[in-house]
């Protein structure tokens, strides 16, 4: 059994769909089957940031309705062969999902891969609680800005009431991926750091994503940045989160300006 | 860019950070407990229907919250039998 892991925020253009490309591709090209399924029904993306959006036939509603199976959904990445992505459609009928034919598509893919990264539509209405329904886990994305946080603040508090695991009785496992972080900014005090960011939403930290032009770059190509420039900053933030979120005990290390933080800095563990 | 220079700036992440831990120690209380407001306004126009048939749009509670107490404001408007509703037009 696969496991399912939401990738959600709250708030919108924090990174949701980068970090669930990138994650994925990190995953799937240790050999891991990797799907990635795109909520944002009406406001599709995750097919132009993983550069299939012309290849798209059919997609999550048609699947959902029974007007096209699954297989035929489903898109295989052309550099990485275990990576595959279920486009979200772009009907404007927001009542296009149903809880139960999500329910069944999940359990479907949970039998087929390893793991399946359901990105979540901004805000906290019906898309953004059904992305996160069946999750195992959730991937909180989160940018060191006020807005940001108490919204990633709000999703903490649906995971813990609306998703199937919690209504069971479960904890879902949390992970804050903190995203555009700027160093600099944050050692000049004008940026929350990433000690305040966890001590504020306390859950543990999946990663530090560097701010960094090479990640809008590898939107421009449609190519997750850990598969088109796996050696910089960003992509290998991500990819040591991706092997953190495979269980692996690697240590965080925040990125740094002054030399004084150092020895406070390093040392942070992930959870 | 030497020590002393961090402290001269006025640094603003620590109010973010105070900010936030207030107002999410706010609403987290909050969020344990149902939506008090729009449980009165439902069981007020509960009421209301009894009586008057009027729109959800002329029922307007609101909840303004102070320190020590806080003001429940409700706003009913009835419409005259005739009149179309002008005060909704503008």
């Amino acid at each position: 059994m696969g496991k399912v892991v939401v990738v959600t925020s709250g708030k919108g253009g924090v990174g949701k769909t980068t970090s669930t490309a990138a994650l994925g591709a990190a995953v799937a090209k240790t050999g891991k089957k990797v799907a990635l399924v795109d909520f944002d029904v009406g406001l599709r993306n995750l097919d132009l940031i993983m550069g299939a959006e012309r290849r798209v036939v059919f997609d999550l509603v048609n699947v959902i309705q029974g007007s096209a199976k699954l297989s035929q959904a489903l898109i295989r990445d052309k550099r990485v062969d275990t990576l595959f992505l279920l486009p979200a459609s772009q009907t404007r009928d927001k009542d296009a999902l149903t809880e139960e034919g999500v329910g069944e598509v999940i359990d479907k893919l949970r039998s087929v891969f390893d793991y399946v990264f359901c990105d979540s539509p901004a805000g906290i209405e019906r898309g953004a609680q059904l992305a996160m329904r069946f999750a195992d886990e959730a991937v909180i994305v989160t940018n060191p800005e006020v807005s940001s946080v108490r919204d990633s603040d709000r999703i903490i508090g649906l995971l813990d009431a609306r998703t199937m695991k919690a209504e069971q009785g479960e904890q879902i496992a949390k992970h804050v991926l903190v995203t555009r972080y700027d160093a600099a900014r944050a050692s000049r005090g004008e940026m929350l750091s990433i000690d305040d960011v966890l001590e504020i939403l306390s859950v543990p930290l999946l990663g530090i994503i560097p701010e960094s032009q090479d990640v809008l770059r590898a939107s421009n190509l449609g190519s997750p940045v850990t598969l088109s420039e796996p050696l910089n900053a960003a992509a290998r933030a991500y990819l040591d989160a991706a092997r953190r979120l495979e269980g692996e005990e690697l240590p965080v290390i925040v990125p740094f300006e002054r030399k004084g933080f150092l020895d406070r800095l390093l040392g942070r563990r992930a959870a | 860019m030497s020590l002393l220079d961090i402290f001269k700036r006025r640094s603003s992440a620590p109010v973010a950070r105070e900010r936030l831990q207030v107002l999410l120690a706010y609403e987290r209380r909050n969020r344990s407990q149902p939506d008090l407001v729009s449980i009165l306004r439902e069981e007020i126009m509960a009421v209301i229907a009894k009586h008057v048939q009027i729109d959800q749009d002329y029922l307007q509670v609101s909840m303004d919250r102070g320190e020590t107490m806080s003001t429940l404001e409700i706003d009913i408007q009835i419409p005259n039998k005739s009149a179309v509703p002008l005060a909704m037009a503008g």
